[in-house]
């Protein structure tokens, strides 16, 4: 998740967004991002297409929905179909034929993730491909390169990444070199005026640490900045970007996204339900089709029926992305975010925890 | 339903079908053939892919053997399954079986056939198939019979004269349940004939049938109307098709197409087998394998000249990077290509027909045939 640097916090960035609406309560607000390739209306869900493409949607489909930003994974790209070839395919635009704006990951986190070989020095990330088993180093000069090459219109620093339930020295060490890698993407990015670098606060949960990463950061000269592993509620604690596969993967795996949850249309109690998916969604599939043939769809081969599901979860988060902005253009994110929480939870004592506490922090009670 | 004949050359019928549908006033054009899907989709399509192609013909073909298995969900939901899957508007044929998936012999009794969908068996008396249609509504549906002999090798005339003699019952039951029906009376029962006599006014649809040298031959035999499958056996194993079939390109196309064709045909020295689901199929010499490596940095379309959305918007490399990656695009970027392809090419057959260049036709498919 990521929130651009404004006129208020930032003197000589370049200056990427502009804010329409602020909510009086908590900290959440209604912006533009000005990106190379079109205007963003934020707060913003970004689909994930990791590999060049968003799973079975065509990007004429997911313009169609409305979204003008996705997500592209650079660990993935740089391996297949690798830099050079995007590079002569005229960037990951070109190859996937995607007109509107893109964001890349470094490809630490990736990394750091799904590779189980990995180590992490000053120098960078080296880790085994998967695939041909050689060995590489995802060095900060080297992320920096790849997303170069791709030509994303937002390309994220290198940090190193510490898990949030991780405490003790290895956060602090992990916050302190995460600047020291901005600085060497920084020095190293080749095309500052066609793709914006952010940086990413780190310093686990420790505020302090937080705290110093920020005033740090603060001083490079970056139009915006990330963090990682929330979700949620952080419109409410003021950021305008979001990235997930959730409605993507799970959209796989046969559960459509409901203001009350999800649905399993694989399940037998949805056997006879001529209804939509959600009554109030415009998009394709709730548009043409029900939840019964859906199920019937669902335990067939024919992969159909993910690609429905697909377009169904993008549409539904962007929809609601669009809502919350609505919400506070018109002054009123709070009630919003009460009748969602309610929506979704039915009593408010079934909210979890955080995200009471952290609405609360914001001036937002629920209930 | 009325067939009109323009004109009929050498065994080969060109004309229309007038008056389908529930209402009578859609047309379709033979010789022509069928929409396949599975599960009353289209492979891999939703409503708005399916709508970026081009020529998508006016009837589509449903598999019992999909549909079977809902045949209570249909029952309750009432309206029929043209509305039921989404396709309210189109012209709906129900085939006994998936030509796709060939079936195991030795499931035909004299009372019941069995067709097998992905849940297992059906089994399917005379009655029950036909509550199942009155519950599907399709305009046209392949009578119930006893296929097996088409796909033995070794057919004895014994099974043959069986094989006759069960369709004919089932046929004469079939109709006798239409008759006593208003719902099924709507729709147009197809028979099947083993062996018997083909009147020149019957509508003449072949099954299994659906690779472009095949469909020209069966053309010359007098057959009206085809399955579309094959375009979708080659979108599964990863293949587009790029058959030309412009008996008339301009003379630097025909350069350039000639260029391209002999370089295929080099490059296929063995036939490749690939297995996978249900299409346990050789690759043929209408299309590429774009899993090949030499497609990794083609930054060309799939066919040059070629109109529909893949090829339009997209390259061979990335069609390459989707199946390396076992993405689920290149199922879908596939399947709309070659249905317009082959769409394309009935189109073409037609117009040769109309203008009697069948033989200039059919010697180019001949020449690109393995």
């Amino acid at each position: 998740m990521a929130g651009a640097a404004t006129q208020a916090s930032l003197e000589s960035a370049p200056r990427i967004m502009r804010l329409v609406a602020e909510c009086s309560r908590s900290r959440a607000r209604a912006g533009e991002l000005w990106l190379p390739h079109g205007t963003v209306a934020t707060p913003v869900f970004m689909p994930v297409g990791t590999q060049a493409t968003m799973k079975g949607i065509t990007t004429e489909q997911l313009d169609a929905l409305g979204c003008r930003i996705c997500l592209g994974n650079t660990y993935h790209l740089g391996l297949r179909p690798g830099p050079e070839l995007i590079q002569k395919a005229n960037g990951l635009h070109g190859f996937m034929n995607w007109p509107h704006n893109l964001l890349t990951d470094s490809g630490g986190f990736q990394m750091v993730s799904l590779v189980s070989l990995s180590e992490v020095t000053e120098e960078g990330v080296r880790f085994r491909s998967p695939y041909d088993g050689n060995e590489t180093l995802l060095s900060p000069e080297k992320s920096v390169q790849i997303q170069n090459a791709l030509g994303s219109d937002i390309i994220m620093q290198l940090d190193d990444v510490v898990s949030s339930t991780v405490t003790g020295p290895r956060v602090e060490e992990a916050m302190y070199r995460s600047i020291r890698w901005l600085d060497r993407c920084i020095a190293a990015h080749q095309r500052p005026d066609k793709q914006n670098l952010f940086a990413i606060i780190q310093g686990g949960l420790d505020a302090d640490l937080r705290a110093t990463c920020l005033e740090e950061m603060t001083k490079r000269d970056v139009p915006g900045f990330a963090i990682g592993g929330l979700s949620g509620v952080c419109v409410a604690l003021g950021c305008d970007m979001f990235d997930c596969v959730f409605p993507t993967r799970t959209a796989r795996f046969g559960s459509a996204l409901v203001p009350t949850g999800n649905l399993q249309l694989r399940k037998k109690v949805f056997e006879k339900d001529f209804g939509p998916i959600d009554p109030e969604c415009t998009c394709p599939t709730c548009q043409k089709h029900s939840r019964a043939f859906l199920h019937a769809l669902l335990h067939s081969d024919n992969t159909a029926a993910l690609h429905h599901l697909t377009v169904h979860n993008i549409a539904y988060q962007l929809q609601l992305m669009s809502a919350v902005r609505t919400s506070i253009v018109e002054k009123r994110f709070p009630d919003f975010v009460r009748d969602f929480m309610g929506a979704m939870y039915g009593d408010p004592t079934l909210c979890p925890t955080w995200a009471t506490d952290a609405l609360a922090s914001v001036g937002i009670t629920l209930g | 339903m009325k067939l009109s004949l323009t004109k009929v050359v050498n065994g080969c019928r060109l004309g229309k079908i007038k008056n389908l549908g529930k209402t009578g006033d859609h047309t379709m054009d033979i010789p022509g053939c069928l929409l396949y899907t599975k599960t009353g989709s289209a492979p891999h399509l939703t409503h708005h892919t399916l709508h970026n192609i081009h020529g998508v013909p006016a009837m589509a073909q449903l598999t019992l053997s999909s549909l079977a298995e809902h045949h209570e969900v249909l029952t309750e939901y009432k309206e029929g399954v043209g509305k039921f899957i989404g396709m309210p508007e189109s012209l709906l044929y129900c085939s006994l079986h998936d030509p796709v998936s060939p079936c195991p012999a030795g499931y035909v009794t004299n009372k019941s056939v069995s067709v097998w969908s992905v849940a297992g068996r059906v089994e399917m008396t005379v009655s029950k198939f036909m509550a199942i249609q009155k519950a599907l509504q399709p305009d046209w549906f392949q009578c119930l019979s006893d296929g097996e002999v088409s796909c033995k090798e070794a057919t004895s005339i014994k099974r043959v004269r069986k094989s006759v003699d069960r369709s004919l019952l089932f046929l004469d039951n079939c109709l006798r349940l239409q008759e006593e029906s208003e719902v099924l009376q709507k729709s147009v029962i197809i028979g099947v004939i083993e062996g018997g006599d083909v009147m020149e006014e019957r509508l003449r649809l072949i099954s299994g049938v659906s690779r472009p040298d095949e469909v020209l031959e069966c053309i010359e035999r007098g057959v009206d109307l085809f399955e579309s499958f094959f375009p979708y056996q080659v979108t599964e194993r990863g293949c587009a098709l790029t058959f030309s079939f412009d008996y008339q390109p301009n003379p630097e196309e025909t350069l350039l197409q000639q260029n391209g064709t002999q370089e295929e045909i080099k490059c296929m020295d063995q036939i490749k087998k690939i297995e996978t689901t249900g299409c346990n199929q050789e690759i043929t010499s209408f299309e590429i394998n774009l899993k090949e490596k030499k497609y990794q940095e083609d930054f060309n379309p799939l066919v040059r000249g070629c109109s529909c959305y893949c090829c339009k918007n997209h390259t061979r490399a990335y069609i390459h990077h989707l199946l390396v990656t076992n993405e689920l695009l290149a199922g879908v970027l596939l399947m709309m290509h070659n249905f317009e392809h082959y769409f394309g090419f009935f189109h073409y057959i037609r117009e040769a027909l109309k203008s009697d260049k069948l033989a200039q036709l059919k010697e180019l498919i001949h020449r690109q045939a393995s």
